[in-house]
């Protein structure tokens, strides 16, 4: 039993080989590129729209209104990397009702690489907004003590992104062929209905995570606000 | 025992008990974090945005540990190093 999509070798011609992993991930991006293109070749403004603009501006406006919920006031410099991790991440788990489609995002290279790319946005994210003395300064914070810890953080929350998006892609797969040979016929269907939903959950969380990264490195620091009186707890009814 | 069934044996036990393990105490902790979250919806169904929102991901962070398990349970049954160590050895005697 394969455990990752990398180890199917599709062809192989000297050290160079072809794996599942690449095969998959490209014909979903050629799929995902493609089509964006044919439905933004003739976009309106007018009362009538066509029905694929209007879903995918539901998507948009979606992936947008999610970002500025998590406290990045301006979403579109953000939109277009944050929506194409979640547009990514969904798309292979969407695909998994292919049959014969094993999701990109379950090998542990393509997980890692999505982590790396998070890895290196939230810095430059951070320098953009703050500069570079401003986003240094916040490994610091709240006391210079805390650096080597910030640092640690920096790393292992990046290992985290990639094994459980890793880890749950995975084990769908790998649950679902276990049923397939115990079960044969309705269980399985069920099991990839149950993946169906962590899927998207699943890169739900990855944006949303790598948002809120985002977040806490651009957050300017503001000054502290004037001491408000806090207000009269309000006054249990005894009598 | 040889050396090849000693590794199958505690490759086997172990995995099964990492994920056994793995799996009971995650479950507890995500058991709490809804069952207060859904307490808070109830007293607070106005701030249901930002609760669901925080749930989410505070479940994807405790959810990531038995996944963690899962992982390593994986790796001792299908891709254990040790595993292909001993049979490595074997072959070359």
């Amino acid at each position: 039993m394969n455990l990752t999509s990398d180890q199917q070798i599709l062809w192989q011609h000297g050290f160079v080989k072809l794996n599942g992993t690449v095969v998959t991930t490209w014909a979903m991006m050629v799929v995902m590129a493609l089509g964006s293109k044919l439905i933004t070749r003739k976009l309106s403004t007018g009362a009538v729209i066509s029905r694929w603009q209007a879903s995918l501006e539901i998507v948009v406006t979606g992936i947008e209104g999610q970002i500025e919920e998590v406290g990045l006031k301006d979403p579109k410099p953000y939109l277009s990397f944050l929506g194409t991790l979640f547009l990514f991440v969904a798309t292979a788990s969407l695909c998994t009702v292919i049959p014969g489609f094993a999701p990109p995002t379950g090998s542990l290279s393509t997980t890692a690489a999505l982590a790396l790319c998070v890895l290196v946005a939230v810095p430059a994210f951070g320098v953009r907004e703050q500069g570079w003395a401003g986003y240094l300064k916040t490994y610091t914070t709240p006391t210079f003590i805390m650096l080597p810890f910030n640092i640690i953080s920096e790393f292992s929350r990046t290992l985290a992104l990639a094994i459980r998006l890793f880890g749950n892609m995975m084990s769908g797969v790998m649950i679902i062929a276990i049923l397939l040979t115990i079960t044969p016929y309705v269980f399985p269907i069920a099991m990839t209905v149950l993946g169906l939903l962590t899927g998207m959950v699943q890169a739900y969380i990855f944006s949303i995570l790598a948002a809120v990264y985002i977040a806490a490195a651009t957050r300017v620091r503001k000054p502290k606000p004037p001491e408000t009186p806090a207000p009269e707890p309000a006054k249990a009814s005894t009598h | 025992m040889d050396s090849i069934t000693l590794v199958a044996v505690t490759s086997i036990a172990t995995a099964g008990l990492t994920t056994g393990i793995g799996c009971m105490c995650p479950a507890l902790g995500e058991g709490r974090a809804v069952a207060t979250a859904l307490t808070s919806l109830a007293q607070q169904p106005d701030a249901s945005a930002t609760i669901t929102r925080t749930l989410f991901v505070g479940l994807a962070m405790i959810e990531s540990t038995a996944i963690y398990c899962f992982v390593v349970s994986m790796i001792l049954i299908f891709a254990n190093p040790f595993w292909t160590h001993v049979i490595a050895g074997t072959a070359g005697k």
